[in-house]
C-alpha cells in the first residue's frame, strides 16, 4: 500500500488512542484530587499529567502555577498543546480525512462526528462538574472508533497499520501511566497498605480498566508488585506492555515484506524481554529504570516503523520532504 | 437555426422541457408528469427534506472543506429530474463523440505535421503562441493518438431540436461524481419511478473510465498500475478524486507519493517502490513537473515529463490539451470536424464573435446590452457580462475592460436557454438548465447515457455554474 496512506492510518489510530489515554490519565488525577489532602500535595498531583505527557515545560511557557483548572484546560482543550485531547482528536481526524477513500465511510463518520462534537463542547466551555463525563465521553468515542474499525474495514494492510498505531501508542502510554508511581505515588513507608495507598493504586488500576481484573486474578490486597506485574507482564491483560508487544509482533509479521526486517527484529527483541522476564528481577533492577528503558526502546521501534515503511523512496536519506506534510506529526 | 434572439423575461420566450403551451406535456415527461400530479404534496415535501438530510450527511464531506476553502459550498440538489428521450440522447451523444474525435485529431495534428495550420483553417500564431500550447509535446506519440481521454462537453438547448455546444472542457473536467451521486439519491428516494420508467444506467461510469485507462497503458501489460493524481485534500474537487479512485479501486496519490527514476515513474509503498503505468491526473499542466513547468509547484512530480516523453508512463489527459479548450479555439471546432472527419457537425456551436476581429469587435461594442461577453480563458461563470440583465453602469465598466485588450474577449448572443420545473422558494418554477455529459476515449470513444444537469436556481438567472449559485438535477435518458 501507499506509504503515505499507511502513515496516515497509523497516525490516525495513534492519535485516537492518545486522546483516550490522556483522558484516562486525567481521570486518575481527578479521582485522586477528590481524596482529602493538604494543598501542596494537590499541586503535586496536578503536575502529574503534565509530566506523563512530557509537557511540563511547555505548560510553564503559558501558565505561572499549577492549579487544577489551568492544567485541565491545558490538557483537554488547549489547541496550542500538541498533546491535548483536542489536538489529538483533531490530528486523528485530519489524518483520517487525508485517506477518506481508504477507510470505511462508517469510520470516517465516527471520526468526524467526534470532532464536531468536541468542537461544540469546546465552544460551550467545560465546567469542572462536567469533566468526569467528558473523560467518559472521550473513552467511549475511542472505543466506538475501534469497534467500527474492527467491524467494517477489510483486514488487509490498511487494517494492520491502524492496529500497529494503536498498540505502539498504548504500550508507550501504559508504561508512562505505570511510571506515575515514581513521580508521585511513592508512599511513605508508614502508608504502605494504608488508605491513601489503596486509593492511589486503585485509581491507577481503574485508569487502565484493570481494577476488576485485578480482583479476579489476585483476590487479595492491592500491592505495587502485583499491579506492576499485571500491567507489565500479564499477556491476558489487554493494556499491559506484554499484550501490546504480542500484538505489535504479530502485526509486523502479517505486514511482512523486506522493508520491515529491522522493525520485526526490534519488536521481537522487545517482546522477548517481556515474555521471558520475571517481576522480581525487574524490581531488583528498579521499576522506574525498567520503564524508562522500555520507553526508549518502544520509541526506537516506532522510529524504525516510520523509516522502514513510511519514508521509503530512493533510499530514506534522499527523501527531503517532512513526513506527511504536517498532517501526520 | 441559430435560435439566438434577444428576449425579455416573460416566460413565453423559453422552451420548457416538460410543458409546452402549444402541445402540453412533452412525451419524455408524460409518465413522470402523471405521477407528479398525483403524488401528495406532503410526500414531495418529505422527500425533499430526506434528500437534504442525506446530502447533508454526505455533505459533511463538502462542508468540511468550507472551513478551509471559503468559496466551497454544498451544491444544492433538485429532486425533479431532467428527462431526455432516446432520440434526443442519440443526437447529443453522436454530436459529442464526433467533436471529441475531431479534437483528438486536431491535437495530434498540431503536435505533429500541422496540416490544419498549413491549410489555413486556423491561424498558426493563434495556436503556436497560445499559452497552453506545449512545445514539449511536439512529435511525441501518445497511444492511439488519444490526447483527451476524459472530456466534459457543455451543451445548451433552445428548442425542440436545437442543441448547441457552449464549451469543451478538455483539461481536467469535473462533476461526474455528482452525476452518480444524484442518480443514487433518486433511486433511494423514488424507487417506484425507476420501475415505471426505463432509465439508462450511469453508475458504470467508473468501470468504463478504468477500462479506457487500462487501454492506454504503455507496453500493453495485462495488469497495469493506474493511479489518480490529486492536488490533495484541500482541493475543491477532492471529494470527486477520492470518490473515483475508490470506485475504480486504484490508488489516490499526491505528487509526493511518486518519484521518477531512470525515466520511469514509481510510487512509494510500504513494500518499496512500485512501478506506475497510467496516471489519471487531476492537476493542471503547469503544476505537473517542477523541473519543466512551474518550479514552485509542490503538487507535481520532478522528472515526470522525461518519463512521459520516453513512453514509460501514460497521462490522462495528455499534456497540452489546453490549447484546444479555450473560447478562441472553440470557434474553430466545427471546421476541425469538416477538415478531419469530412462530416458536418451534428451539434452546432453557439454563434460567437471574436473581438480580435475588428468587424466583430465593432458590432459587439454596439450591442453589449444584448450579448453575453466572456474572457477567452475564463471559466466558472466569473468575469462575464450578461448584457440583458446588467445595469448601464455595469455595461460601461465592462466596455472599458474590453477596450484595454479586445482580443481577450469573445461574445455570444444571449441564448434563450431551455427550462425545467424546479423547486424554489416560491414553489415549483421553470429554471434554466444546461447539460455536461462526459466523453471517454482510449479503447473507443464512448459515453454513459446521462450527464450533469446544472440548473440556475435563482429564477430567471441564466448562469448555471455552481460557483454562481447553481444547483444540479439527476439526468434521465429514457430507453426506447
Amino acid at each position: 500500500m501507499l506509504s503515505r496512506t499507511a502513515s496516515n492510518v497509523y497516525w490516525m489510530a495513534r492519535y485516537m488512542e492518545r486522546a483516550e489515554n490522556t483522558a484516562r490519565i486525567l481521570n486518575i488525577v481527578h479521582h485522586m484530587s477528590l481524596l482529602p489532602k493538604s494543598v501542596p500535595e494537590e499541586n503535586r498531583e496536578w503536575s502529574l499529567p503534565l509530566k506523563i505527557t512530557d509537557t511540563l515545560s511547555m505548560y510553564f511557557d503559558r501558565h505561572h502555577s499549577i492549579n487544577p483548572s489551568d492544567v485541565l484546560d491545558y490538557i483537554t482543550m488547549d489547541e496550542n498543546n500538541p498533546s491535548s485531547i483536542y489536538s489529538s482528536i483533531r490530528a486523528a481526524r485530519e489524518n483520517g480525512r487525508a485517506v477518506r477513500g481508504k477507510i470505511t465511510s462508517e469510520m470516517w463518520e465516527s471520526l468526524n462526528a467526534t470532532w464536531l462534537e468536541l468542537k461544540r463542547i469546546k465552544e460551550s466551555g467545560m465546567t469542572d462538574f462536567d469533566c468526569s463525563r467528558f473523560f467518559e465521553w472521550v473513552k467511549e468515542r475511542s472505543h466506538l472508533f475501534r469497534g467500527v474499525t474492527h467491524g467494517t474495514i477489510l483486514h488487509d494492510a490498511t487494517f494492520y497499520f491502524v492496529r500497529l498505531g494503536t498498540f505502539i501508542e498504548r504500550g508507550d502510554s501504559t508504561a508512562r501511566i505505570l511510571d506515575v508511581k515514581y513521580h508521585v505515588l511513592l508512599p511513605s513507608l508508614g502508608d504502605v497498605g494504608g488508605a491513601v495507598d489503596y486509593y492511589q493504586w486503585g485509581a491507577l488500576l481503574r485508569s487502565v480498566s484493570a481494577f476488576e481484573s485485578y480482583r479476579r486474578v489476585y483476590r487479595d490486597v492491592i500491592t505495587p508488585f502485583r499491579v506492576a506485574e499485571m500491567l507489565v507482564l500479564r499477556e491476558d491483560m489487554p493494556r499491559s506492555l506484554h499484550a501490546c508487544l504480542d500484538e505489535i509482533q504479530s502485526i509486523l509479521g502479517a505486514i511482512g515484506g523486506f522493508c520491515g526486517v529491522e522493525a520485526r527484529r526490534r519488536a521481537g527483541e522487545l517482546h522477548a524481554s517481556l515474555h521471558y522476564a520475571r517481576m522480581t528481577s525487574i524490581f531488583k533492577f528498579g521499576l522506574h529504570e525498567f520503564l524508562t528503558d522500555f520507553l526508549v526502546r518502544i520509541t526506537e521501534l516506532a522510529e524504525e516503523v516510520q523509516s522502514s515503511f513510511f519514508v521509503y523512496g530512493e533510499g530514506a536519506a534522499s527523501v527531503q520532504e517532512p513526513l506527511g506534510r504536517g498532517v501526520t506529526e | 437555426m441559430q435560435n439566438a434572439r434577444s428576449f425579455s423575461h416573460s416566460d413565453a420566450g423559453f422552451f420548457d422541457e416538460m410543458r409546452l403551451e402549444s402541445e402540453g406535456i412533452r412525451s419524455p415527461y408524460k409518465t413522470f408528469s402523471n405521477w407528479f400530479e398525483n403524488v401528495p404534496k406532503e410526500v414531495l415535501r418529505q422527500k425533499r427534506q430526506e434528500a437534504e438530510i442525506l446530502f447533508q450527511r454526505l455533505g459533511i464531506t463538502f462542508s468540511v472543506y468550507a472551513e478551509i476553502l471559503q468559496n466551497e459550498r454544498m451544491i444544492p440538489f433538485d429532486i425533479i429530474p431532467r428527462i431526455l428521450s432516446a432520440r434526443e440522447w442519440a443526437k447529443i451523444s453522436a454530436g459529442a463523440c464526433q467533436r471529441i474525435k475531431a479534437i483528438n485529431m486536431f491535437l495530434s495534428d498540431v503536435y505533429h505535421d500541422r496540416e490544419i495550420l498549413r491549410a489555413g483553417i486556423i491561424p498558426a500564431s493563434q495556436i503556436l503562441d497560445h499559452p497552453n500550447y506545449l512545445p514539449q509535446m511536439k512529435d511525441l506519440n501518445v497511444l492511439g493518438g488519444t490526447y483527451v481521454h476524459i472530456a466534459g462537453i457543455d451543451i445548451v438547448r433552445t428548442g425542440e431540436d436545437d442543441f448547441f455546444v457552449l464549451e469543451d472542457n478538455l483539461r481536467t473536467p469535473s462533476g461526474v461524481s455528482y452525476m452518480i451521486e444524484n442518480r443514487r439519491m433518486m433511486m433511494r428516494l423514488f424507487p417506484n419511478l425507476f420501475t415505471c420508467h426505463s432509465i439508462a444506467p450511469v453508475e458504470h461510469y467508473p468501470q468504463l473510465l478504468l477500462d479506457n485507462l487500462r487501454a492506454v497503458a504503455p507496453g500493453g501489460g495485462s495488469d497495469p498500475t493506474i493511479v489518480l493524481l490529486t492536488p490533495g485534500a484541500y482541493n475543491s474537487a477532492y471529494f470527486e478524486h477520492a470518490f473515483l479512485a475508490q470506485q475504480m479501486g486504484i490508488e489516490l496519490v499526491e505528487g509526493q507519493d511518486l518519484f521518477v527514476r531512470d525515466e520511469k515513474v514509481f510510487m512509494r509503498t510500504t513494500m518499496g517502490p512500485q512501478r506506475v503505468d497510467v496516471i489519471y491526473r487531476r492537476i493542471d499542466d503547469a503544476f505537473l513537473d517542477p523541473l519543466v513547468f512551474r518550479p514552485d509547484s509542490v503538487l507535481g512530480v520532478p522528472g515526470l515529463l522525461s518519463a512521459y516523453r520516453s513512453g514509460n508512463v501514460a497521462l490522462a489527459n495528455a499534456m497540452g490539451t489546453g490549447v484546444a479548450d479555450d473560447k478562441a479555439t472553440y470557434v474553430h471546432v466545427p471546421d476541425f470536424i469538416r477538415f478531419y472527419l469530412n462530416e458536418e457537425p451534428i451539434l452546432p456551436n453557439v454563434e460567437t464573435y471574436r473581438l480580435a476581429d475588428r468587424k466583430d469587435c465593432l458590432y459587439v461594442l454596439e450591442h453589449l446590452s444584448e450579448l453575453v461577453v466572456k474572457e477567452v480563458q475564463g471559466s466558472g461563470g466569473y468575469g462575464m457580462l450578461v448584457g440583458p440583465t446588467s445595469t448601464k453602469q455595469e455595461i460601461e465598466d465592462y466596455r472599458a475592460r474590453i477596450l484595454e485588450n479586445p482580443a481577450n474577449f469573445i461574445a455570444q448572443p444571449t441564448l434563450a436557454l431551455s427550462t425545467c420545473p424546479t423547486f424554489s422558494e416560491s414553489g415549483i418554477v421553470p429554471c434554466h438548465v444546461d447539460l455536461r455529459p462526459f466523453v471517454l476515449s482510449g479503447r473507443s470513444v464512448s459515453m454513459v447515457p446521462g450527464g450533469l444537469t446544472r440548473v440556475a436556481l435563482k429564477e430567471k438567472s441564466l448562469v448555471v455554474n455552481s460557483s454562481q449559485g447553481g444547483g444540479t438535477k439527476d439526468t434521465w435518458v429514457l430507453e426506447d
